[in-house]
C-alpha cells in the first residue's frame, strides 16, 4: 500500500505543482483581490465590497454586460437552429457531402483574430467592400457594417455565426448519427410528413445533443473578446465592448486589478450558473 | 424505376442550389484572403473587392518576412505549441493515471477540486497569473504562455476518461509478470489510449497556436510576438496593406489548416466526443 501511494504522488507532482500554481491558487487569489484596490505600482489596500458597489453605477459595465447578453441571446439561438439545418442537409445522402462538410468546419480551426481580420475588409463602410459592393450593384444603400453603432453588433454576430457553424454542424452529425435507422422506417410506413418526422423523432432524440450544444455555445459566447477585439475594438461608442473586453481594459488599461478581478468574478457567476444547469439535467436525462 | 430515378435527381437540384450558396458563404471569404494577398498595393485601394488575381504578386509573401519580424512569430508560436502540447500530454497522462487507477488518500477530493476548475473560465485566472508571472520575471517571456497553457483540468479528466475504457485484466496480467507502475503505465495503458491522446493533441494545438488575449497581456516586445498577436496589430497601423495582412493572415492558419485537412478524422471525433472549444 506503501508503495502504492508513493507511485500515485509521484504520477501526481508534475500536474499538481502546476495546477496549484497555475490554476487553483489564481482561483483563489482573483477572489481576493476582487476585496482590493491594486494598482501593481503600489502595495494593495482592502477595499471591502467597494469593487461590487462601484459596478451598479458603472455604465459602461451595464454596456458592456447588455452587448455580451444581446450578442449570446441573438447569436445562441440562430446558431443552433443553423448548425441543426446544416447538419440534417449534410447529413443527406448528396454528393460531396464530405467536402462540403469540410468546408464548412474549416472556420472552426482558424482563430478569431484571422477571422476578424479577413472579415473587416470585406465589411468596409465604403463601395471597396466586397459586401457593400454587391449591395451597391444591386441598387441597395451602403450599410456602415463595423462603424455604425447600428450595425456593428449584427456584424459581430454574423462572423461569429460563420467562425461557429461548421463546428455546431459536427457535434449535430454525431447526434443525428446516433439516432437509428428504424425510426425513420417505422415513421416512413406510417406515412409520416417530413416536418413530422423531425419534430416527433429528430428533435426529440437528439435533444441532449441540443442542450450540449446551448450550453457550450453560451459559455463560449459570454468569453467572446477576441473577434470584436479585432473587428471593431469594442467601438463605436462602446456599442460592441464586451464584459471580458471591460475586463482587460479595467486590468491592463487602467491597472485596476481590484475591479478587474470582481468584474471576471461577474463572468464566472453567469458560467457557473450555466454549467449547474447543464449539470442538473445532463443527470436527469442519464437517469431516465 | 428510370422515371422515379429521375425525379429523386429533380427533387434533390434544390439540395444541390442551397449547398451552392452555402459554399460560397463558407468559402468566399477565404477565397477573397487568398485573392488579396496577390493583388499589388495600388489594386487593394482600388480594388479591394475584387475576387479576381489579375497577376501573382508573389512578392508580397516576401513583404511579410521582411516588414516585420514575421518568421519569428512563426517561431514564436510553434515553439510554444510544441512545448504546451509535450507538457500537456505528459503531465495529464501522468496525473489521469493516478485517478484513473491507483489509490491512495484524498483521491476523491482531489479530483473533485480539478473538475471544479474545468468551469472557471481563463479569464479569471488571467490577472493573478499575470502577477504570478510578473513576480517570476516572466512576462514577456514565451514561458509565461506556456507554462499558464500546460496545466489544464480537462487534459487530465479527457484522458482519465480514457484511460478507463482500457480493461483492467490486461494490467492484472501485467503485474503477474512483475510489471511495476510504470510499466504499466508506459507499456499498457499509453499504448492503449491513442485516440484520447490524439484528441487531446488536437484541442491543445488549437487552442495555443489560436490563443490572442494571454499573448495580449503578458507579451510586450515585438521579439516575443506570437503569430495572433503580430496579425492582430497589424489592423492598428495607421497604413494598413491589406495584401501584405491577408498574406500574413493566410501563413498564419495555413499549418493548422493543413494538419486538419490531413487529420480530420481525428478533429471530428475529437469535438463530437468532447465539446470542448477548438
Amino acid at each position: 500500500m506503501r508503495e502504492e501511494y508513493r507511485a500515485a504522488f509521484l504520477f501526481l507532482l508534475p500536474n499538481i505543482i502546476g495546477f496549484l500554481i497555475f490554476s487553483l491558487i489564481p482561483t483563489i487569489a482573483s477572489f481576493v483581490i476582487s476585496f482590493m484596490d491594486w494598482s501593481l505600482l503600489t502595495s494593495p489596500t482592502f477595499a471591502g465590497l467597494s469593487n461590487y458597489k462601484e459596478m451598479i453605477h458603472d455604465s459602461v459595465f451595464w454596456v458592456s454586460m447588455k452587448n455580451t447578453a444581446i450578442y449570446s441571446f441573438i447569436k445562441v439561438p440562430l446558431n443552433l437552429i443553423l448548425s441543426l439545418l446544416l447538419a440534417i442537409l449534410l447529413n443527406k445522402k448528396l454528393h460531396g457531402r464530405n467536402f462540403f462538410r469540410s468546408i464548412a468546419f474549416l472556420p472552426s480551426v482558424c482563430s478569431s483574430v484571422s477571422v476578424a481580420l479577413i472579415w473587416s475588409p470585406l465589411m468596409e463602410s465604403s463601395e471597396n467592400g466586397l459586401i457593400n459592393h454587391v449591395l451597391v450593384k444591386m441598387g441597395f444603400n451602403i450599410i456602415p457594417f463595423l462603424t455604425s453603432q447600428k450595425f456593428a453588433m449584427a456584424s459581430v454576430i454574423l462572423v461569429g455565426l460563420w467562425k461557429e457553424l461548421g463546428y455546431f454542424m459536427v457535434i449535430f452529425l454525431a447526434g443525428l448519427q446516433g439516432i437509428s435507422h428504424s425510426y425513420y422506417e417505422a415513421a416512413a410506413i406510417d406515412g409520416a410528413s417530413p416536418a413530422t418526422t423531425f419534430f416527433h423523432i429528430t428533435f426529440p432524440l437528439i435533444s441532449p445533443t441540443t442542450f450540449f450544444a446551448l450550453t457550450t455555445s453560451l459559455i463560449g459566447s459570454f468569453q467572446i473578446f477576441d473577434l470584436t477585439s479585432v473587428l471593431t475594438n469594442g467601438g463605436p461608442a462602446n456599442a460592441t465592448n464586451s464584459l471580458v473586453m471591460y475586463i482587460y481594459q479595467n486590468g491592463f488599461k487602467f491597472f485596476r486589478m481590484g475591479y478587474a478581478s470582481s468584474l471576471s468574478l461577474i463572468l464566472f457567476l453567469f458560467i457557473f450558473v450555466i454549467t449547474y444547469i447543464q449539470n442538473h439535467f445532463a443527470n436527469k436525462w442519464v437517469v431516465n | 424505376m428510370a422515371m422515379a430515378q429521375s425525379k429523386k435527381s429533380y427533387k434533390n437540384i434544390g439540395w444541390y442550389l442551397l449547398l451552392a450558396v452555402l459554399f460560397f458563404f463558407f468559402f468566399v471569404p477565404f477565397w477573397w484572403m487568398i485573392a488579396t494577398s496577390f493583388k499589388s498595393d495600388t489594386e487593394v485601394y482600388t480594388k479591394a473587392y475584387s475576387l479576381l488575381i489579375n497577376q501573382f504578386h508573389f512578392e508580397n509573401y516576401k513583404d511579410v518576412f521582411s516588414s516585420m519580424p514575421f518568421g519569428k512569430y512563426f517561431m514564436n508560436t510553434l515553439f510554444v505549441t510544441v512545448m504546451v502540447i509535450l507538457g500537456t500530454l505528459t503531465t495529464s497522462s501522468l496525473a489521469a493515471y493516478a485517478f484513473a487507477r491507483l489509490h491512495f488518500p484524498g483521491r476523491d477530493a482531489l479530483f473533485f477540486l480539478y473538475l471544479a476548475t474545468l468551469m472557471i473560465p481563463r479569464q479569471v485566472t488571467l490577472i493573478p497569473n499575470f502577477i504570478i508571472f510578473r513576480e517570476l520575471g516572466l512576462l514577456d517571456n514565451l514561458w509565461s504562455l506556456i507554462l499558464s497553457g500546460i496545466f489544464t483540468a480537462y487534459g487530465t479528466f479527457l484522458l482519465r476518461q480514457s484511460f478507463l475504457t482500457v480493461p483492467r485484466e490486461l494490467e492484472e496480467a501485467a503485474v503477474i509478470d512483475g510489471y511495476g507502475y510504470w510499466a504499466r503505465f508506459s507499456k499498457i495503458v499509453l499504448p492503449l489510449s491513442k485516440s484520447g491522446l490524439v484528441t487531446l493533441l488536437i484541442i491543445t494545438m488549437l487552442n495555443i497556436w489560436n490563443e490572442y488575449l494571454y499573448a495580449l497581456v503578458f507579451i510586450q516586445t515585438e521579439a516575443h510576438r506570437t503569430l495572433t498577436l503580430g496579425i492582430a496589430l497589424l489592423r492598428g497601423d495607421f497604413d494598413v496593406r491589406w495584401n501584405l495582412v491577408m498574406a500574413a493572415t493566410l501563413i498564419s492558419i495555413s499549418p493548422i489548416v493543413i494538419v486538419y485537412l490531413a487529420c480530420q478524422k481525428y478533429f471530428v471525433e475529437g469535438i463530437a466526443l468532447t465539446g470542448v472549444k477548438g
